[in-house]
């Protein structure tokens, strides 16, 4: 017989572990990108019919370009814990799961990271 | 003794099952809806892409996007992220800890494709309007 409580036997079982940050980052993400995607519009209606000496002179804005890629990198943040969830409630079994998850993390921040050095190249770049 | 057969287990409830309902059908499209968002948003980057490697690849990708299709995909698209977004704001009137009662829950479920669709057609109405198309 164990002296233990039934709830130092139950801590760190089942699905809930890091659940709290998830469900934050999820909140604070989803404000942050809906702010920014009134940005986005913005920028679609400066940038319609823009030829590329139009695109460039837009994105050499600092501001412009900031908000351009923080766009990017707050939507592709948002996708990966999004997606995360759903991979995480229909599949259930290993290595597919966690193969999953992975590839997810990989693809949100390949898409991610190609936006955001894209930006950059077109604010800064000759 | 004979084995008794095992009586089947209750079942819980599954979409199968349930009546469609406005806020459930609100929260399948919300996960659909994010789900093909996730996929498009690859799209705007290719975009970013092209314009960063050079005038050629922007146009080309400028051409692609221009056809039919890449009009219908990109108007397809724009009514996904705006729903989702909506969505998104439902979320936030709830964690805000308002609009629970059963007809509030409604409404906002009614309203969430009307809006989502609305918005879809001002801003695509925009658009061609910023375009020159008419």
């Amino acid at each position: 017989m164990s002296i233990r409580t039934p709830l130092a036997k139950a801590r760190g079982l089942g699905s809930a572990k890091g659940g709290t940050d998830h469900f934050w980052a999820m909140r604070v993400s989803s404000m942050a990108s809906l702010l920014l995607t009134f940005f986005f519009f913005y920028a679609v209606f400066r940038l319609i019919g823009a030829d590329y000496a139009g695109v460039k002179a837009f994105f050499a804005s600092p501001v412009h370009a900031t908000l351009s890629a923080l766009f990017v990198a707050v939507n592709a943040h948002h996708m990966m814990i999004g997606m995360q969830v759903i991979i995480e409630d229909y599949v259930h079994k290993d290595p597919a799961r966690q193969l999953l998850l992975m590839g997810n993390q990989f693809f949100s921040i390949l898409v991610g990271a190609i936006g955001v050095l894209a930006i950059i190249k077109l604010s800064l770049g000759a | 003794m004979a084995q008794a057969k095992p009586k089947p287990r209750p079942m819980s409830p599954h979409l199968q099952i349930f009546k469609p309902w406005p806020s459930m059908v609100m929260s399948i499209l919300h996960r659909i809806t994010g789900s093909v968002a996730y996929f498009g948003f690859a799209l705007l980057v290719w975009w970013l892409a092209a314009a960063a490697s050079g005038p050629e690849q922007m146009v080309d990708v400028n051409a692609l996007f221009r056809t039919i299709l890449g009009q219908i995909v990109l108007i397809g698209l724009t009514w996904v992220y705006v729903h989702h977004a909506v969505g998104g704001v439902r979320h936030m009137i709830w964690d805000s800890g308002r609009g629970f009662t059963t007809p509030s829950i409604d409404l906002l479920a009614r309203l969430s494709p009307v809006v989502s669709v609305a918005a879809t057609a001002a801003i695509w109405a925009a658009i061609y309007k910023s375009a020159g198309v008419f």
